[in-house]
């Protein structure tokens, strides 16, 4: 198994690993996939009034791809706004980590966590 | 220390250099590189003497006799000409074969083949523990049953089958018995004097032998006949042609003798290093030893870590050459096949760890894995969305997952 430097880094030194207290309500939470597929990501964002990403954290269970996705997209969608964030596709997620194709479902599982969590504020917030 | 350690001797063994140094004598010009098959000169003779020294060798830790081992390229081989040999040789007879669902992929995938022939096969189960249930394969026996395939230690989880009692049973009604003895050799006792077995399958890699050599033992009395699978110069009486590896053969007698001389001390030593490597790990919240607790070698110890991932424990573990399931199925992202049939969950049998031990395992290793092993944990768990979950009492089973 031969993951690129960029995967190992990720998985070795995860950025915003945690989470945000589920009670804040500028908080919002993705979870998707199932453990018996063997990955699911948590992604949390915290949206500031003017509707940009100030923070977010994540939590993985999952290949070593899936954490360094999850990893990746928490820096990625950190100052932009909601519709800048759902623009973030996978193919960028796989291509920055040079995945091979058996875990290109790790950067889709990444791109589906951002949106799950974008909706989730938009539910709450009404918008 | 020196990084990574080797705990998966399952898999494979290093050759021991006793028998490294053995073999290279039957190489080069100043060696006996004869062909053991050559009738006309002393090369030749030479060859064939020190082949036949190690087929008694081999013959002496199984307590048969040296006339009954044939040998092939290792356990695979010898697994497909038993069974396939067997099976066809006896068609007359009946068609209906019977394996265990947690045999290797080399007994599997043969049946497979023969079912493909025409034959019908069944998969028996087996229980939680691991092991058959003797009255299920009773029930399974029919009159055309012409073979049973059982393994005698299973490569993933260890344990040891009744292969005593199913003898028995298959001797009852008439039926061949085919054992894969690739884990046992050196780590059982195996006296097939006593044990009513007509084919058993040996690998000389997995007991300190180089690869690419094996041998099948097959029973004179009553005579076992077998369909050749490799037609050619008539080598090993006709079972198995192709001019025979002199310096391997010769390096598997030496791992055999060696393992007859130290095997009891050996397994008391790794019964020790076993208890202290579980003793270290099972403080561990949520982790589970499978397969049965006390019919099992000591060599092979099977764990799985709930909440954390299989993949990415690997990379975690990577200061320990370890495996998730076996080395013939780690290289897929399938669940071990074996743990799955012991019930265990998708997740359960992906978050597994075969740890596997050896002559050259030493104490300090053992520590130094159970430290590691306890970091990977903590780092993967505290990464874990089911880990905070489960320890909100949250049951997983009842979440609406989004699969994909």
């Amino acid at each position: 198994m031969a993951y690129s430097e960029k995967v190992i880094d990720h998985y070795e030194n995860p950025r915003n690993v945690g989470a945000f207290a589920k009670d804040d309500p500028t908080v919002a939470t993705g979870m998707v996939g199932a453990p018996a597929c063997g990955d699911v990501m948590k992604l949390q964002i915290k949206v500031s009034a003017d509707g940009i990403i100030e923070d977010a954290k994540f939590k993985t269970y999952g290949c070593g791809s899936a954490i360094a996705s999850s990893s990746l997209v928490t820096e990625w969608v950190k100052g932009k706004s909601l519709a800048e964030a759902a623009m973030i596709k996978n193919t960028d997620i796989a291509q920055e980590l040079a995945l091979p194709p058996v875990k290109i479902h790790c950067s889709i599982l990444a791109e589906d966590a951002i949106k799950a969590a974008i909706e989730d504020y938009k539910s709450r917030h009404g918008s | 220390m020196k990084l990574p350690i080797y705990l998966d001797y399952a898999a494979t063994t290093p050759v021991d250099p006793r028998v490294a140094e053995k073999m290279m004598q039957f190489l080069t010009m100043d060696g006996d590189f004869g062909n053991p098959a050559s009738r006309s000169h002393r090369f030749g003779w030479q060859a064939e003497e020190a082949v036949e020294i190690a087929r008694s060798q081999i013959a002496e830790l199984i307590n048969a006799d040296p006339r009954e081992i044939v040998f092939t390229s290792g356990a695979t081989e010898s697994n497909n000409l038993a069974i396939k040999g067997a099976a066809q040789f006896y068609h007359k007879k009946g068609k209906h074969l019977i394996t265990c669902k947690t045999e290797h992929k080399a007994t599997l995938d043969t049946m497979r083949a023969l079912e493909r022939e025409g034959f019908e096969v069944t998969y028996l189960e087996v229980e939680a523990s691991g092991l058959l249930d003797l009255d299920k394969l009773k029930a399974a026996m029919r009159p055309d049953t012409t073979v049973v395939s059982v393994m005698f230690v299973n490569n993933e989880i260890g344990v040891i089958q009744d292969i005593a009692a199913i003898g028995e049973l298959c001797r009852a009604n008439g039926t061949i018995f085919h054992v894969d003895s690739a884990q046992a050799a050196g780590k059982v006792e195996i006296d097939l004097q006593a044990l009513k077995v007509d084919l058993m399958s040996f690998s000389a890699h997995k007991i300190y032998g180089p690869k690419g050599i094996g041998a099948l033992y097959v029973r004179r009395k009553p005579r076992i006949r077998l369909e050749a699978q490799t037609h050619g110069g008539g080598h090993e009486r006709g079972m198995r042609s192709g001019t025979l590896p002199t310096h391997q053969i010769v390096g598997m007698g030496e791992a055999f003798r060696i393992a007859k001389l130290e095997m009891a001390a050996e397994n008391a030593r790794f019964a020790t290093l076993r208890q202290r490597l579980w003793d270290g790990i099972q403080d561990i919240e949520q982790v589970f030893l499978n397969g049965d607790a006390q019919k099992r070698v000591p060599g092979i110890t099977n764990i799985s870590f709930n909440y954390v991932e299989g993949e990415s424990l690997i990379m975690a573990l990577k200061d320990i050459a370890v495996s998730s399931g076996s080395a013939c199925t780690s290289a897929s992202l399938e669940p071990s096949y074996v743990l799955r049939a012991l019930g265990l969950t998708d997740e359960l049998a992906h978050s597994s760890i075969r740890f596997s031990i050896g002559r050259f395992t030493t104490e300090e290793q053992i520590d130094h894995t159970i430290k590691i092993v306890h970091e990977a944990i903590d780092k993967l768990r505290a990464m874990s969305p089911l880990w905070d979950m489960y320890k909100d009492g949250v049951d997983l089973n009842t979440v609406a997952w989004v699969a994909h």
